[in-house]
């Protein structure tokens, strides 16, 4: 994708969430003169998320920002290039909870990084990490649903994802061993 | 202000003091690319805590529980998790929307399909998926993650 085609993408999008949300406030606005006794709960409740999430979004921003332009790809590309094994397992992990950016930002690495040799399973979980245990994400998490909550679901996304890994590496190895088993009886026969 | 607050801002302040040390041209830019990240998501902020507000102004909680509650079973925890799968809002914004709908009766179950999904499986950037690792590996880590999410949901709501 070009630069300037990006964004006009990234313009439309705007344009698109900001319309959404005028349609959104178009309609709580008719529904709560349709009901008046439900604006009370409805306002207080809004009001009550609100002040949760714009106390700490700032902070989570930053911190997103920091690390997107202090790590660059190049250096995540680098590091997760060249190791194997448990380390290169821990590391996926590791790099990919750094917060730097959307999932999709992690594709073309990913891509590259599988043409440098690395090991499907560690890019499944490197894809993962990158998808689901972000730092400020996992902050966010607990000042939404609790420290325990996002403990648990850390350990156990963490566990999980590493036997994905393993099993996408394993699936897609017989594929292969299977494509080259009917070329060879092709070739044969 | 609970601790929670206290430690993100702390930790976002520290590492700006110490970005600024190292390099202040780069601490300057991730300034910039902060504010122009939380500007992009401030509509959906509004579109989110105005769904919260309607959905726990309006919907009784028997309702919510009835569909995504302790006695929903599978079927509704499975329902959530492709919800989620398709959702397509920032990760960070699906934390109040889960915290909305489990004060409002849905079962932990519920909520962590609904997250564990809406993170990890992208319907809307799969084509992406698809071009950048191929066919078989996106396709392969979608499907799975679907099926590891409904597994974590489950053993979570056995513990919490």
């Amino acid at each position: 994708m070009k630069p300037g085609e990006k964004q006009t993408k990234q313009k439309k999008k705007m344009i698109q969430d900001w319309f959404l949300l005028g349609i959104t406030i178009v309609i709580v606005v008719v529904l709560l003169l349709v009901f008046p006794d439900k604006a009370e709960a409805v306002t207080s409740t809004s009001q009550e998320y609100f002040l949760e999430m714009i106390i700490i979004l700032p902070s989570v921003m930053i911190i997103m920002g920091l690390f997107a332009v202090f790590i660059s790809n190049e250096t995540v590309v680098k590091y997760l290039g060249k190791t194997s094994g448990f380390r290169g397992i821990s590391l996926s992990i590791l790099i990919g909870t750094l917060p730097t950016g959307p999932l999709y930002v992690a594709f073309p690495m990913a891509s590259t990084l599988l043409k440098k040799g690395a090991s499907i399973s560690n890019i499944i979980v490197f894809l993962s990490a990158w998808a689901c245990i972000k730092i400020p994400q996992e902050m966010v998490e607990v000042q939404f649903l609790g420290a325990e909550f996002m403990f648990l679901r850390l350990i156990l996304t963490i566990i999980f994802v590493i036997i994905m890994g393993f099993s996408i590496e394993k699936i897609v190895g017989w594929r292969v061993k299977r494509n080259k088993i009917k070329e060879q009886r092709g070739v044969i026969g | 202000m609970n601790v929670t607050t206290i430690i993100i801002n702390g930790i976002a302040l520290g590492c700006l003091f110490i970005a600024f040390i190292k390099d202040r041209k780069k601490a300057i830019q991730s300034l910039k690319m902060a504010l122009k990240s939380f500007i992009k998501i401030i509509p959906m902020v509004f579109i989110i805590i105005i769904i919260i507000g309607l959905l726990l102004g309006f919907v009784p909680p028997n309702q919510i529980s009835r569909f995504v509650g302790e006695q929903s079973g599978v079927s509704g925890v499975l329902l959530v998790g492709v919800v989620g799968a398709l959702m397509h809002i920032p990760a960070l914004l699906s934390f109040p929307l889960a915290s909305s709908i489990l004060e409002s009766g849905a079962s932990v179950t519920a909520v962590a399909a609904f997250i564990t999904t809406l993170t990890m499986i992208g319907m809307i950037t799969l084509p992406l998926e698809i071009k950048e690792l191929g066919r078989n590996i996106a396709l392969l880590r979608n499907g799975l993650s679907f099926i590891i999410a409904i597994a974590i949901a489950f053993i979570m709501g056995m513990i919490l």
